[in-house]
């Protein structure tokens, strides 16, 4: 049968908002006050979501040690008190946390193969999280489908 | 159609174990999990069914037979037990979160009137949880 496995992580990082294609008073314009040219920082919460069957001898979707170990090496200890406008990975995207969510889920999505890594979600702030991909929806259409076809 | 959660908390005990393994196989891939003494958590149960609002209640389900429900199949068995000793789905399947997930989800499955189970997400502390929707 297959499941879905979720475990959180922290990492506290800094950035800035600002995009070199456009201009000083665009940015200040579209980012406000996270154009600081100092930059700010967040508390993230990583949340990675994995799927696959649950395991008859284990009883597990996957071993949480091991994907806490890979969490940990390719997300946490690249980012975590790091800046992320320094990052390679930012050098030509914006650091905003809809980039960020789309760079550990292809982080982590090329370094894990226990599990098919179906989702990230990261909080930026208790008030504001992204998703990649909404992965949700493809697991609601497949018990749609599987309760259309008990009917 | 639409989504309606209502959570429950339970606390109980397990440890990870697969009799066909040696100690050592056991301790190498379940770690401080496999602990014979075992060990507790606060779990928090989410069920979310899936329905249309009646036009005359503006429910989906009735939120009191829900709790009901929820209580009676589920935290009633599993609240302050040995999930392996004494909750009969866990002599074989190992208690692992993926697996309590899995089994509420079949205590439930056909007992909630007026909606169909869409998830049941166990929480074995706040940082980590399992889903299951169901799905073969």
């Amino acid at each position: 049968m297959r499941a879905y496995f979720s475990r959180r992580y922290r990492l506290s990082a800094s950035h800035r908002l600002h995009s070199n294609g456009l201009s000083a008073e665009e940015n200040q314009a579209i980012y406000g006050k996270c154009n600081n040219p100092h930059g700010h920082g967040h508390n993230y919460v990583i949340e990675v979501t994995v799927g696959g069957q649950v395991a008859a001898e284990t009883g597990m979707v996957c071993n949480l040690v091991d994907l806490d170990e890979c969490v940990k090496r390719e997300v946490v200890g690249r980012f975590d008190h790091a800046n992320l406008n320094f990052d390679p990975l930012f050098q030509e995207r914006v650091p905003t946390t809809e980039n960020l969510c789309m760079e550990v889920y292809r982080l982590l999505k090329a370094a894990f193969d226990e599990a098919e890594v179906v989702r990230v979600r990261i909080e930026e702030t208790s008030n504001n999280f992204f998703e990649y991909p909404v992965d949700g929806r493809r697991a609601r259409q497949g018990r749609e489908q599987t309760w259309q076809n008990r009917q | 159609m639409i989504l309606l959660t209502r959570k429950a908390e339970f606390s109980a005990s397990h440890y990870y174990w697969n009799d066909a393994w040696s100690a050592e196989e056991n301790e190498r891939v379940f770690g401080k999990c496999a602990n014979r003494n075992g060990h507790g958590h606060n779990y928090t149960l989410e069920v979310t069914v899936a329905g249309d609002v009646d036009g005359s209640t503006g429910f989906v389900v009735d939120l009191k037979q829900l709790k009901d429900v929820m209580e009676r199949e589920v935290v009633s068995v599993y609240d302050h037990r040995h999930l392996n000793k004494e909750v009969p789905e866990f002599a074989r399947a190992i208690p692992t979160t993926e697996n309590i997930a899995i089994a509420v989800w079949k205590r439930l499955e056909g007992k909630i009137p007026g909606a169909r189970l869409h998830r049941v997400r166990v929480y074995e502390m706040p940082d980590l949880f399992a889903d299951y929707y169901g799905e073969p």
